[in-house]
């Protein structure tokens, strides 16, 4: 089975580079659905041998919600405030890659040198769950649209959700469920700030949020 | 040394326009036309061969050297070039980096040709082709990289020979990212559809086209020749690197080899007939997305 949970991670990493790496919304905002999906598969997979009904169902219910409600809060929320492209970002896409290669690498360095609690089902995890925070993270600071932010927040909830999953395993499923929860109410939140803000403004652009207008 | 390894050398050179007649026979399947005839580029190249060609005032020797240097560089990678479990006829540790290095001499020669016709049009095309390529090669020497270190060796014959079927799918993430940013490379290089249409003549599209515009007759003929052989190459290399059929029996390994190779034809001709070319400013993109999984190639096989 580890075979197949370095294939789930490996995905994991293809979405974050294509993340950094694509300037249309709706092909990011699928491009998180479908990372929300592996991820969906990731705790089934770590735990094959002693699957219990409560894991099927986190798994399931994480997966919708990534792969089903964000995407249409998404969705209506591009639709509404009327933008399809992330026009000049503040790092380029190229330069992001190739930033996004620096933190793969420095993601792989920390990782071997941090011991962990209890031995992990791959050596992968760890690396996977830093570089998927740091891209979360690095999205949200390059990125002028507002939407592209909240992309980046969910995937930076992503890699900790990595971290959560595969790392400690037996997480309470009442904090699982916060930490959704969370997630959930902070999409819907910043679904309705981006119609907010598009209202008010004619665009999403946060750059121009500095400046005041009576 | 390998004799039999003349045996792949004499294939390539006989077989590499045929590839391109099935790509274009793909093509036109699912285009449902009848398209060309399978041997439409030996015609082509006959033909060319046949006729006289025509130089500018404004050029010089560098015109003429161009077309046939670039296809000796080509034909020099050749016998470096195993073909899945066989070896090729040489092999010495980090004989890849020969091979690389033919193949940039051949574009190197194919760019100051077309600089030297004085025309900002072929300018252009060559300002285009060495960015890209300096792209590509990245993602290429990479990719390879991967593999030899998950085989413990940087020469090809010993890379291609050791990678088995086992060894694959212990690595099998490793080893298909690698393949994926192979054959990009392979049809970026190619001038293949995501990243140059070998069909159009327009000229703010052009890239490898623009270049060897002002060449006529012969020398237009051995560029055609060339760059089948080119696509053998980058299609051996990519075929080595995904196709782990590494048995005893040399018969089954060369013809999992050659349907292979005919796979990818049709597989290039399935891309071009499905996807549209990239726009310009897209293709530096793509590039560096291949060298994005060359690297985390590479990191998983380090680990």
């Amino acid at each position: 089975m580890t075979n197949l949970i370095e294939v789930v991670l490996v995905l994991v990493v293809l979405t974050d580079f294509f993340l950094l790496g694509s300037s249309r919304l709706a092909a990011c905002i699928r491009i998180v659905a479908i990372q929300g999906v592996v991820l969906g598969t990731l705790p089934v997979l770590g735990h094959l041998d002693n699957l219990t009904l409560r894991l099927v169902f986190l798994a399931v219910g994480s997966a919708a919600l990534k792969a089903v409600v964000f995407p249409i809060l998404l969705f209506r929320a591009m639709r509404e405030a009327n933008v399809r492209h992330e026009i000049e970002p503040f790092v380029g896409f190229i330069a992001s890659i190739l930033i996004g290669l620096g933190s793969l690498a420095v993601s792989v360095w920390v990782a071997s040198r941090i011991t962990l609690p209890r031995p992990v089902v791959s050596s992968l995890v760890l690396p996977v769950a830093l570089f998927t925070i740091l891209a979360g993270l690095f999205v949200i600071v390059s990125r002028r649209k507002a939407l592209t932010q909240v992309l980046g927040y969910i995937v930076l909830e992503n890699g900790i959700y990595v971290f959560g999953m595969v790392l400690v395993g037996e997480i309470p499923m009442l904090v699982e469920l916060g930490a959704l929860l969370d997630a959930f109410v902070a999409v819907l939140v910043m679904g309705i700030a981006i119609d907010h803000i598009s209202r008010s403004y004619d665009h999403i652009d946060v750059d121009e949020l500095d400046t005041l207008r009576g | 040394m390998n004799p039999w390894g003349f045996v792949q050398v004499a294939l390539a050179l006989l077989l590499s326009p045929l590839l391109i007649g099935v790509i274009n026979r793909t093509k036109a399947f699912v285009a449902g036309r009848r398209g060309t005839p399978l041997l439409q580029l030996y015609h082509d190249a006959a033909k060319l061969l046949r006729k006289g060609a025509v130089y500018s005032r404004t050029t010089t020797w560098v015109f003429r050297a161009g077309p046939i240097v670039a296809l000796a560089a080509t034909l020099g990678t050749l016998p470096f070039l195993p073909a899945g479990g066989l070896r090729a006829v040489l092999w010495f540790d980090g004989d890849l980096l020969v091979v690389i290095a033919l193949l940039g001499v051949a574009r190197f020669l194919t760019v100051l040709a077309a600089l030297d016709t004085g025309s900002s049009f072929e300018g252009m095309g060559a300002s285009r082709e060495v960015t890209f390529s300096a792209l590509a090669e990245p993602a290429l020497l990479l990719g390879l990289a991967a593999m030899g270190r998950e085989v413990g060796s940087l020469s090809l014959s010993d890379m291609s020979s050791g990678l088995t079927a086992a060894k694959w799918f212990q690595a099998a993430p490793a080893m298909m990212l690698a393949a994926a940013a192979l054959l990009v490379v392979f049809l970026a290089e190619n001038a293949r559809v995501p990243v140059d249409d070998p069909n159009t003549h327009l000229e703010l599209t052009m890239i490898h086209e623009v270049m060897v515009l002002d060449h006529g007759g012969p020398d237009f003929g051995v560029i055609l020749y060339g760059s089948a052989l080119k696509l053998w190459v980058l299609g051996t290399l990519l075929v080595n690197a995904s196709l782990p059929v590494r048995t005893s029996s040399v018969a089954i390994d060369a013809a999992a080899f050659l349907a292979g190779m005919l796979a990818l034809a049709v597989l290039t001709g399935l891309i071009e007939s499905a996807m549209a070319r990239l726009r310009l400013a897209h293709i530096p993109q793509l590039l560096v997305g291949a060298t994005a999984l060359s690297v985390l190639a590479i990191i998983l096989v380090l680990r």
